[in-house]
């Protein structure tokens, strides 16, 4: 049942992000990242983390990504054109690209060289309570500097518009 | 083996009910704005109109079932299936009572019990923008982009204000888990007012009930925030294109969409399934009642000489009435009857103030919706919770 589950939703997401590239119409390509939220949400709650499931559904399906959607409506982009693949990409970039998968899939085999597979239910600490714990203890101070650092990035994007509204 | 077979039994009660409910409520809404206008409202279909939200959704079954040669035909249909599903999502969560026990099998008077209940939701209720705005988009007509438009600026904006006040009585509950949120309020100070999270100390939820009160009409686009489909502006907004079943699935979408609100409204902050009264003060005995009192209103009036056409319909509304009251007087149901009778009260009362507010009110203009967003509702939903997490802080 469980690996059926994560089979079924991690199809979802390999698939939804593949579409996001391949689509040509920029609303598809951002409502396949919604789905690709939304199965990663799906992967989380097998894991049994409960919140950051939700969190996950809440911030980047239910938040950013409507502005994503709103932002490409109001611009009304249409369909892309595609560019014209320059020599290198279409020759080296497939075996580019099949060299940093089989390296990526080593690191990840030598940090983990004996996987278990999670049971549904298996773990219990995912918690808003365990969450919200361990971000004010543990992880307090990565936790606040993140919050800094997104408070920077809005001082800057204001100043940035603020110059344009200027002119 | 036994758990799915419960869980399947509840949930078609549920859909049941609800789908009902749906059906009716519009007939009610017609009612009450009629008399708000002093009207009779729908008379014709059956006796009092009782018949017209069948005759309706014949109509718009029967209907030819248009697309739009210009429109993204896969959006353009995926945007009615995505309101009504999301609509629906939210009622796996909520709780209609307490745990009870019916020919010997004990279960809650609820789908799932999860304990992220209230983010669950919030998440659904965040999703539904895209049904909204894919509609708009879809079209590929000028009146529903503009109104998809709006309606995701006024989404957005006006869910801030609704999670801000949703958090406060989350701090005085210590729970995301709707039935220990309810289970939390339960009691009464001086023996007489309840400690619903609306009066609860250390930070009665007042202005974050009226907040709450506020936003969720705009989640809900209904007047007077409905500028996404203001009729005089844009003919119909996101749903203009669409006809037949399609546009009863938005129909349909907005008024689950307000049972959700009005009953997460009840479980925050009126204490859910709980009676406003202490059992000693006779709570018990108020929905009988209340029933019987409403079936000897009809009595009275279908048996009145000025209203020949009631005299044999009034009646057997008042019969049933009579049998109602008397289903709650016996000792063996009440258990089962009163917690589901308070907590539908309390939402049928928010449902009516929904209709009450649409006779009433007049449409904002968009500048002063956005204003009155960003700047009254979210500073006061913002002072709100600082004050209540200072309050039970401190005390």
């Amino acid at each position: 049942m469980d690996g059926l589950l994560f089979l079924i939703f991690a199809a979802i997401a390999v698939v939804s992000g593949l579409n996001v590239v391949l689509q040509r119409q920029p609303i598809a390509s951002a409502l396949s990242l919604v789905a690709v939220m939304g199965s990663l949400a799906m992967l989380y709650l097998l894991l049994g983390a409960q919140f950051i499931a939700a969190v996950q559904v809440i911030v980047y399906a239910g938040a950013v990504m409507v502005l994503f959607v709103m932002v490409i409506m109001l611009l009304n982009a249409g369909r892309e054109r595609p560019a014209g693949a320059s020599l290198m990409a279409s020759t080296l970039g497939l075996p580019l690209l099949a060299g940093l998968a089989g390296a990526l899939g080593y690191v990840i085999f030598l940090a983990f060289p004996d996987p278990q597979p999670v049971r549904f239910g298996q773990f219990r600490e995912g918690g808003a309570a365990q969450v919200g714990y361990a971000l004010f203890t543990r992880y307090l101070l990565p936790f606040e500097l993140t919050s800094v650092l997104v408070l920077i990035a809005i001082l800057g994007a204001v100043v940035l518009a603020w110059r344009e509204v200027r002119k | 083996m036994e758990y799915y077979l419960i869980s399947a039994a509840k949930a078609a009660i549920l859909m049941g009910g609800l789908l009902l409910t749906l059906l009716y409520l519009q007939w009610i809404e017609r009612k009450v704005i009629a008399h708000v206008q002093v009207r009779i409202g729908p008379s014709r279909v059956g006796p009092h109109g009782l018949l017209q939200p069948v005759a309706d959704s014949l109509k718009l079954l029967l209907k030819e079932d248009l697309v739009p040669p210009h429109a993204n035909k896969f959006l353009y249909l995926l945007a009615p299936f995505l309101a009504v599903t999301l609509s629906l999502l939210s009622f796996a969560v909520i709780p209609f009572g307490p745990e009870i026990e019916v020919l010997g099998v004990r279960t809650r008077m609820q789908l799932a019990d999860l304990d992220i209940a209230v983010l669950f939701v919030l998440a659904v209720s965040s999703l539904t923008v895209y049904a909204v705005v894919l509609a708009g988009w879809s079209s590929n007509s000028k009146y529903p982009l503009l109104g998809g438009l709006r309606s995701a600026a006024q989404m957005i904006s006006y869910e801030l204000p609704l999670a801000l006040a949703v958090a406060a009585p989350l701090l005085l509950a210590n729970s995301l888990n709707l039935r220990e949120i309810v289970e939390r309020q339960d009691g009464f100070y001086l023996g007489l007012l309840p400690r619903w999270n609306l009066l609860r100390l250390p930070a009665p939820q007042l202005l974050g009930f009226l907040l709450f009160g506020v936003a969720m009409f705009a989640e809900t686009n209904r007047i007077p925030f409905d500028l996404p489909e203001a009729e005089n502006e844009l003919v119909a907004g996101f749903h203009a294109e669409y006809s037949a079943m399609k546009f009863a699935a938005f129909f349909m979408a907005e008024y689950a969409n307000m049972i959700t609100v009005s009953a997460m409204a009840t479980l925050l902050f009126l204490g859910g399934w709980l009676p406003p009264l202490p059992a000693r003060y006779g709570a018990d005995l108020l929905p009988p009642l209340a029933a019987a009192g409403t079936g000897a209103l009809a009595l009275y009036h279908g048996l009145h000489p000025a209203r020949p056409r009631d005299r044999r319909t009034l009646p057997a509304a008042a019969a049933a009435f009579f049998a109602l009251a008397l289903l709650l007087l016996l000792p063996p149901l009440r258990p089962l009857l009163l917690p589901p009778f308070w907590f539908l009260a309390k939402v049928g009362l928010l449902l009516w103030v929904f209709m009450w507010v649409r006779g009433t009110l007049p449409r904002f203009r968009y500048d002063q919706l956005m204003r009155f967003a960003w700047g009254f509702l979210f500073p006061a939903a913002v002072l709100n919770l600082l004050a209540t997490g200072l309050l039970v802080a401190l005390f």
